[in-house]
């Protein structure tokens, strides 16, 4: 059996094979292996400099591990080239950062419309699409605003619009609530866990924070740059 | 009170109570443990007069969490803060059901009610949890406790899912109440990752 035929089987959406990565002479991912199922939500959980943040970077085809394999869908995604593998990270995925990381020159709209925009859809359709997402998430009249003029949950709302509107197939969130109050938070994981499950929306949820973590389906943890499943844990 | 309350967490739709783990109920119990339950019932009192009735409803509904108060603990407890000046109870009423009374509280009974909403609960250090023990035991006695603590955190956070996914369905005193347990959880998280961090050096100090 292939490897694509094997993914598509097992029904799992993304998943890492034994990833190793250093940088420079700093190992980072020694053997890390995770699988995450279409439509499960799941908590990568570590201590700082664990290597956590390097696996969701590897699993969404930003860095490229020196060993193992990355599958998305029943294909190889470590092997693409660089501009194959933006053009998937456009097209299918979905990004949440810690901090917004808004577009500052762009009001809050445009900013939410511009995987839509960069992916060839014509301004119009792209804005109307944006400006769906405002009510669903608690942004009604902000549609205008720049992100200087927005708050920090406010602006992590939007930038959470911003990486589902182009309806990915996975969402890696890396650290999204890190920057915010527990209030402000708890209203972006609620919104964010929410929508995609109404979607179906794959989740990669990468976290210090055992609340956060608690919204997702599962956690892994992972130490010295190997993922483990927590003893008794439940799938 | 959100989708059947708090009591309804356990009956509520696709919830499966696991044995080995506690539940909000449980929970609810050892945080309101130490709570008066006179003082409670007088608190409510304050509000106006009521009946001992509508007194074990409200208890039940803001404070019982499946643990709900007796009969005979309502009127017993009424009983005595009336014999301690701290309600009176009213003539007997005989409609068409069976005698009530409606119970007033006094003013001794309203600064009683201020003094105790005004005192702090003392807090719980927790100085001899099971938690401290089995990790110090395991360390004396050369076992795995990384494994154990481990199998602590897969609990804690399972725990933890249950709890968010039952804020998520509930009102706002739901919420509050499972932040309560959600943030104690977190704290326990929290020393269950420095422990475990530090293993090494717990294992030296319990040998040497």
């Amino acid at each position: 059996m292939t490897g694509i035929e094997k993914s598509a089987v097992t029904g799992n959406v993304v998943e890492a094979r034994g990833l190793s990565l250093s940088f420079g002479s700093t190992p980072a991912l020694r053997g890390a292996s995770l699988a995450v199922r279409r439509g499960e939500v799941v908590a990568v959980m570590g201590p700082s400099g664990s290597g956590k943040s390097t696996l969701l970077h590897c699993l969404a085809g930003i860095l490229v591990p020196g060993e193992g394999e990355v599958w998305f869908g029943g294909q190889r995604l470590d092997s693409l080239s660089d501009d194959r593998r933006s053009a998937l990270r456009r097209d299918r995925f979905g990004f949440v950062f810690q901090s917004g990381q808004l577009v500052p020159e762009l009001t809050a709209e445009e900013n939410v419309a511009l995987p839509l925009l960069l992916s060839g859809t014509r301004r119009g359709p792209a804005m109307a699409a944006a400006r769906r997402w405002f009510p669903v998430l608690g942004l009604d009249g902000l549609e205008r605003r720049r992100s200087g003029e927005l708050s920090g949950g406010q602006a992590q709302r939007v930038a959470l619009a911003r990486g589902l509107v182009a309806e990915p197939e996975v969402l890696f969130a890396d650290e999204p609530t890190g920057a915010l109050d527990s209030v402000s938070g708890e209203l972006v994981m609620d919104l964010l866990t929410t929508a995609v499950r109404e979607r179906g929306t794959t989740v990669v949820l990468v976290t210090h924070d055992a609340r956060v973590a608690a919204y997702a389906d599962r956690e892994v943890v992972v130490r010295d740059g190997k993922v483990g499943t927590l003893t008794g844990a439940q799938p | 009170m959100g989708e059947g309350g708090i009591r309804g967490l356990a009956a509520a739709g696709n919830y499966q109570p696991r044995r080995q783990f506690y539940y909000l109920r449980e929970y609810s119990w050892g945080i309101l443990s130490g709570m008066s339950v006179p003082l409670t019932l007088l608190g409510l009192l304050e509000r106006g007069p009521s009946h001992g009735y509508d007194l074990k409803r409200d208890y039940d509904a803001y404070f019982g969490q499946g643990r709900p108060l007796r009969y005979s603990q309502v009127y017993a407890t009424l009983s005595r803060l009336a014999r301690d000046g701290k309600t009176v109870a009213g003539p007997v009423e005989q409609e068409a059901g069976p005698e009530r009374r409606r119970y007033i509280i006094t003013s001794d009974g309203v600064a009683e009610v201020d003094k105790w909403l005004g005192e702090p609960v003392p807090p719980d250090p927790d100085l001899q949890s099971e938690l401290f023990t089995k990790v110090v035991l395991a360390l004396m006695l050369g076992k795995r406790a990384d494994s154990y603590l481990d199998t602590q955190r897969a609990a804690h956070l399972r725990r933890m899912r249950e709890l968010t996914s039952f804020k998520q369905r509930g009102g706002t005193l739901d919420v509050l109440l499972a932040d309560h347990a959600l943030y104690r959880l977190e704290a326990d998280l929290r020393w269950i990752d420095h422990t475990a961090a530090r293993l090494d050096q717990l294992a030296r100090a319990v040998r040497s």
